[in-house]
Order: C-alpha cells, then structure tokens, then sequence
C-alpha cells in the first residue's frame, strides 16, 4: 500500500525565479526504508519538507501537483495534524532541543497535541526505551554527545509515533561509530515497528545496507527510482556524481575486468559474500 | 614545521582535553587527524595557531613557542579554516572577505588586488566576487573561507572537517585540491571524521581518543588495523571491511583503496588457476 504519493509535484519558493522541484513523481510503500540522495541542492530537503505540510502550509510559495501522504491531502490538512504522521528529524540536533532535560524534550511535543499524562508518561518512556537513552532522561540536552543529542531528537519524533520518519543527514555531525549507531536506531524503528523510512544521505558508503530503495534526485527532478544494486550501478549515478559505495564500485570494476559475482552488492557484508562465493571455487 | 611537546591543555571548565600529547609535522607533510566526538582534534589543532596556549608543555612553531608570539604572528604562517564557515565569514561581498586578512597583515594595495584575484580564480569564485558570503550555498561558503586563508599563502593549512555538508562531486573537488596544495610543498593539516575520504587521499593519520594520541602513522595501516579502529572509534573503510571478512581465505586485510582491492582480488584468483 501506497504511503506517499506525488504525481507531477512542482513547488517554487516565494521569490524564487525557478522551481526547486519539478515534475516529481514519486510512490513509496508502507514500511519501506528509502534512502534518498543527490548533489547539493538538488531539492532533497524541499521535497520531504512536502511531506510534512511545511511546504505549502509554512513557506507558502507556489506548489502544483498531487501530493497524498498516508490517504490524506496534504494541502488540505494543517502542518500540526500532519506532523502527527510524518515525523522530521535534521541533520543538527541542537537546532531542534532545548528543554532541560531530555525527557522534558520528548514530552514536548506531547503536551503540545494534549496527550494525557499517563499516555504521556508511557510514551516518552517508549521513546526513551527505543532509541537506548533510558539513562540519560535526567540529563540536560546541550551537555550530552552529539550521537546523544541526536537520539534524544529521534526519541522526540518517535514519541508522536508517526507513520514516517524523515532524517535529514542525521548522522553528518558524528563519528563514524556514533553514525552507525544512529543508522542501527532507526533500522531498528524501521524492521520492528513498522514505521516508513526516508533517509537523506550522502554517505552511502554507511547507510546502504539498511535500506532496500533509493531515489536519486538532480536538478529538481527524479532521475533514479528504484532498487539499491540496479540504481548504484546505472551510468546516470556516476554521471551526476552520486557516491555510491565502494562495494558496488569494486563489483564494477571487477566486471570490467572479467569477473562476475553472483549478484551487485551494494554493503561490505554482501560484498564479502559474494565474492567468498567467487573466490572458493 | 610544527613540534608538539607533552601537551596538556585544560579548559576554564576543568575539562582536561588534552593529556599529554606529543606530536611533530614535518614541513610539506600532508596530516589527517582523527578519532571520536571530543577527542581533542580540533582542541590540538587550536594550539598549532596559537588560538590556545598549552596549560603545560610547549608548541614550537619554526621552532619558536607559540607563548611567545602573537595570534596574528602565527596566523600570517599557519591558516585555519574553521568547520563552520558562518564562524569565520562576515564580510559584505566575496572580495572583501578575501581581501579583509591581507589588510590586516599589511599588504600592499596592488598585491592585494592581485592576490584576491589570484584566490578567486582558484577556487573558481570569479562570478560571485561582489555578491555577499551569505547568499551562497554551504559549499560556495567553504570555499570562501578557504579563500580568505590562502590569500595570504600561509605555509600551514588546517582544515577543520572540510568535508561535512559536502556532496561527492565537492569531495572529489576538494580532495584534489588538497593534493595539489600539498603538491606545491604546503603543509595541509586536516581533521576529520570522513574514513572514506581519508582512505581516498591517504595521508598520515595521527589518531586521537580521550585526549592522547593512540595511533600514529600511514592511512593504510592505522585504518585497516581493527583494534586500533575501536579504540578511537573509527570504522575502517568499506574495502577493508570486505577485506576483513575475507581474511579466513589467506587475502592480506590492508586494503582500504578500490583499485589496489581489484588488483589484489584478480591476483589471487590467477594464483589459484595456477
């Protein structure tokens, strides 16, 4: 079942001489993980801001074409009813905390919609629970790490338990380990809860094995629209310069050379495996 | 260029960022130093610009203290560009912004002039000489601020996260660059999170966890040594990770360049025909 779908969406900011999306058509089903990527500002930022509701309910500007998140309309409904459904999370934490301790954060939201407190209570305990920052609920969010800080923001958006989660490069600010501790949060949300994915990315390299579709974006438009080891291996992802991972670099290259493996792999797990399979005959 | 002696630095907050840390760089060297959130990566390079002064221990710069020369000495040779450019940049328009150090540093107004459009060219910032820092894009930003710090030719660049924010292609970009400048005998010190840019431009890697230096020396064996990679919490590379998992099969683990990986691969398949 369909969860998100836009035919021929165009939107131009206010003041904006051209449109920073165009003719986006786009479906992503319930319980997908999608990564989506692209070259800077290529429109990956205001597309999922059209999930939302942000676009058109807070930047206004000029938006034409259909847009259906989770059934409804989202030029009909107001940006706090679809926010309930579709949850944000960007790249920089700080931007988005700022109670005093990290409980108090992900009850915000909360308190904001009017939940009552034992629903309140049990559900920022979730939130806490699944992102794995339980100890730290007492702690204040700017004194905390920022792989912290950023599960702290995770748990935020959980707690509205949305249909979708959007992340916004959520892990560029990390170290590699705080990364892909991050990464397995939101597979984790993903594979046991059920919740839709859409994950903004340029690190490839990090995310691909949890995901299985990617959508490249260039220039305001969809370009690729598809599975992960058909997408990183096409022509047109090399040519607008898409980073894919080096795993699916080294099966290029390989091919090139003569040798075959059993499948592209797009992970260094899958990688390994495929070329184990090569190796021991 | 730069001696690093027993340095321990404590911030007014009686955090301890650095603990100890020695560490010499050589002129022309090309640097990356690495390791977790608060590691003390960017609290050491602040010390080689005199930004801080060690709380013990000393930092000679040309062989001089950095106690006893002034921010503005230190900065006329060693640049640095901070992980934010919103930090740095405030300027009207691109060509002011570039030419605001070399002002302060003295420079004659014809060399000046030449100069900014020496540093516009490089970083292909021509069109957007009039046009102010803050309408560009992040990555237009960057390379202002790199702008502003090569035109005064410092013999030390340092490069606080170059690449967060950046796309592949402005990687690509920025990596050459950085070997090109380090090409032409400067010093480029970088610190960074970004293992597959590392792996791509293979510096020496001088690897930081709690404050110490814990490992010390070529990208290739610091980043495909898995212990060594935990303890700063760094992940190797993705090529070192298939690698890795293939080490059962007599393949050697320190690969952490693509092409080399295909070579090695294509070589152990010839032997075993054979």
């Amino acid at each position: 079942m369909a969860i998100i779908e836009t035919k021929g969406l165009t939107y131009t900011y206010p003041g904006a001489t051209k449109p920073s999306i165009r003719d986006v058509s786009l479906t992503i089903e319930k319980g997908e993980f999608v990564i989506l990527t692209g070259p800077s500002g290529c429109g990956k930022t205001t597309l999922c801001r059209c999930f939302n509701g942000l676009i058109p309910h807070f930047y206004s500007g000029q938006l034409e074409g259909e847009l259906t998140v989770t059934g409804l309309k989202v030029t009909e409904h107001p940006i706090y009813e679809m926010a309930q459904r579709v949850g944000l999370v960007f790249q920089n934490p700080e931007n988005q905390l700022f109670a005093l301790s990290a409980e108090k954060d992900v009850a915000f939201g909360l308190e904001n919609l009017g939940v009552s407190r034992d629903e309140m209570r049990k559900r920022v305990d979730w939130a806490l629970q699944m992102t794995g920052i339980e100890e730290l609920r007492e702690r204040a969010p700017h004194e905390l790490s920022g792989g912290q800080q950023q599960r702290v923001a995770i748990a935020c958006v959980l707690a509205m338990q949305p249909d979708i989660m959007v992340f916004d490069e959520p892990t560029s600010f990390l170290d590699p380990l705080g990364a892909q501790k991050i990464f397995e949060v939101i597979n984790d949300l993903n594979k046991k809860l059920g919740v839709t994915v859409i994950l903004v990315e340029h690190r490839l390299d990090l995310a691909s094995k949890y995901a299985d579709h990617v959508v490249i974006m260039n220039d305001g438009k969809i370009v690729l629209n598809g599975k992960l080891s058909e997408i990183f291996n096409s022509e047109t992802a090399r040519l607008i310069g898409v980073g894919i991972p080096k795993a699916t670099l080294l099966w290029q290259l390989l091919q090139e050379k003569g040798l075959r493996l059993g499948g592209v792999p797009t992970s260094s797990e899958e990688a390994t495996r495929l070329l184990r399979e090569v190796l021991k005959t | 260029m730069i001696e690093v002696k027993d340095v321990h630095f404590t911030y007014p907050t009686e955090v301890e960022a650095l603990k100890g840390v020695s560490l010499s760089i050589r002129n022309g060297e090309f640097v990356a130093i690495m390791g977790q959130n608060g590691a003390g990566k960017t609290t050491l390079v602040k010390q080689f610009n005199g930004l801080l002064k060690p709380t013990k221990g000393e930092v000679l710069v040309d062989g001089v203290s950095t106690r006893d020369m002034s921010i503005a000495q230190l900065a006329r040779k060693i640049g640095f560009v901070f992980q934010n450019p919103d930090h740095q940049l405030f300027s009207e328009t691109v060509e002011e912004e570039i030419a605001f150090a070399l002002r302060n540093f003295g420079f004659k107004e014809n060399t000046l002039k030449r100069r900014v459009t020496w540093a516009l060219n490089l970083l292909e910032l021509t069109e957007y000489r009039k046009t102010s820092p803050f309408m560009l894009s992040g990555g237009e930003r960057k390379r202002v601020a790199l702008a502003s710090v090569l035109a005064w030719n410092p013999k030390v660049i340092i490069l606080d996260e170059p690449t967060i924010g950046q796309d592949h292609r402005q990687k690509d970009i920025l990596r050459q660059f950085i070997v090109q400048m380090n090409a032409q005998g400067k010093t480029v010190v970088i610190v960074t999170h970004d293992v597959e840019f590392v792996a791509e431009c293979s510096p020496r890697v001088v690897l930081m966890a709690q404050g110490q230096i814990v490992a010390d020396g070529d990208a290739k064996r610091i980043l495909t040594d898995p212990d060594i990679a935990l303890r700063a919490s760094i992940v190797p590379p993705q090529i070192t990770q298939i690698f890795l998992g293939l080490a059962d099969l007599g393949l050697p683990t320190n690969v952490i360049d693509v092409s080399e990986a295909t070579k090695v691969l294509l070589e152990y398949l010839e032997d075993g025909k054979r």
